[in-house]
């Protein structure tokens, strides 16, 4: 597993570099299916998401079991504190399956940067937080279309009370922000803080093993060093797990929050 | 004197005083209400990472900055 990239295998610090987000083919090289390590994770991300809610959800009881509880705990928490807080009943319920499947596909892909053997995270790559975004942003603008024609645009550029010779600066302000700021922080966001982490974890494993197999094998007492990136490696594992929820979180929040701007009447 | 390195770490590092003053102020100012009403703690949580995460956004763009392809001068 290529945790370091470098040309010289043996011995020197490598620290990560970009190229870790774009391995190498293996399946199909050379046509447009073309398959690698990060596709890989991606499909086993949601393949293990499928089996999970297929399995869980196959044979509900009224008395749960572990399982059932567990799975329970989480479609509550996305239910209640994502989907119907901001938007109310009525308009959670419309917009519960889409919101509810961005955040569980964040989620997993999201979690399989720290899984040992995987390491890379399925959003680490442009590929699926753009999707995502773009999910959400048709989906804002859909909803609001849907509810208001094509006065969505007006209700949501120009703002009422303000004076008649501010209105134009504040309409292009209001549309940088609404349709091109929002998408695009979506995207990096997610994007950033997952290629950030996958960094953070490198380098500190790519410091320890250095240290440890390089400078404490020729006998230089400052390979001890090694214990304390070995250490900030555990904890930014630690922060990692955070991190995959907070962004999973986060984005579904947004795109329900969006949404019911959307839909609120006046602006 | 030639200094030769990349510029883009010091647009993070600029960008990064910025929104670490913001977070600061969210994670601070949500200390004080869940101080004053114990009893909203769930809720300012959760507008609390709804609110970092916002902050957060402009550090976040400033990482990618390093990954545009600029034109070589």
């Amino acid at each position: 597993m290529p945790l370091v990239t470098g040309d010289d295998a043996g011995g020197g610090f490598e620290p990560p570099s970009i190229d870790d987000f774009f391995p190498g083919g293996i399946f199909f090289v050379g046509t447009p299916f073309e398959l690698n390590r990060l596709m890989l994770i991606r499909l086993l991300a949601v393949v293990v998401l499928l089996l999970i809610f297929l399995l869980g959800t196959r044979a509900l009881k009224v008395i749960p079991g572990r399982g059932q509880v567990a799975l329970e705990f989480v479609y509550d928490f996305v239910r209640n504190n994502i989907v119907i807080q901001p938007l109310g009943e009525k308009n959670g319920k419309r917009f519960m399956g889409v919101i509810m499947a961005i955040f569980f596909t964040v989620l997993a892909m999201n979690l399989t940067g720290t899984i040992p053997g995987l390491q890379l995270a399925g959003t680490a790559n442009i590929g699926v937080p753009l999707i995502l975004a773009i999910v959400a942003y048709v989906l804002f603008i859909y909803s609001g279309i849907k509810k208001f024609g094509l006065r969505y645009f007006k209700n949501a550029l120009v703002l009422p009370g303000v004076p008649i010779f501010l209105t134009p600066f504040l309409v292009i302000l209001e549309f940088l922000s609404t349709f091109i700021v929002r998408p695009v922080t979506l995207v990096l966001r997610l994007l950033m803080n997952l290629v950030a982490g996958h960094m953070l974890l490198v380098l500190c494993a790519a410091a320890t093993q250095f240290f440890f197999f390089t400078v404490l094998a020729d006998g230089n007492p400052l390979g001890l060093l090694g214990i304390g990136t070995f250490a900030f490696n555990v904890a930014f594992v630690v922060l990692e797990l955070f991190v995959a929820g907070l962004q999973a979180y986060v984005f579904a929040v947004l795109t329900a929050i969006y949404i019911q701007m959307a839909l609120a009447d006046e602006h | 004197m030639n200094i030769v390195g990349q510029l883009a770490p010091l647009a993070f590092g600029l960008a990064a005083i910025g929104s670490g003053i913001g977070v600061g102020i969210v994670i601070g100012k949500t200390i004080e209400s869940v101080a004053r009403q114990p009893e909203l703690q769930g809720r300012l949580q959760g507008l609390m990472f709804l609110g970092i995460a916002l902050v957060e956004a402009l550090a976040f763009i400033a990482i990618a900055v390093a990954f545009i392809p600029f034109p070589k001068p």
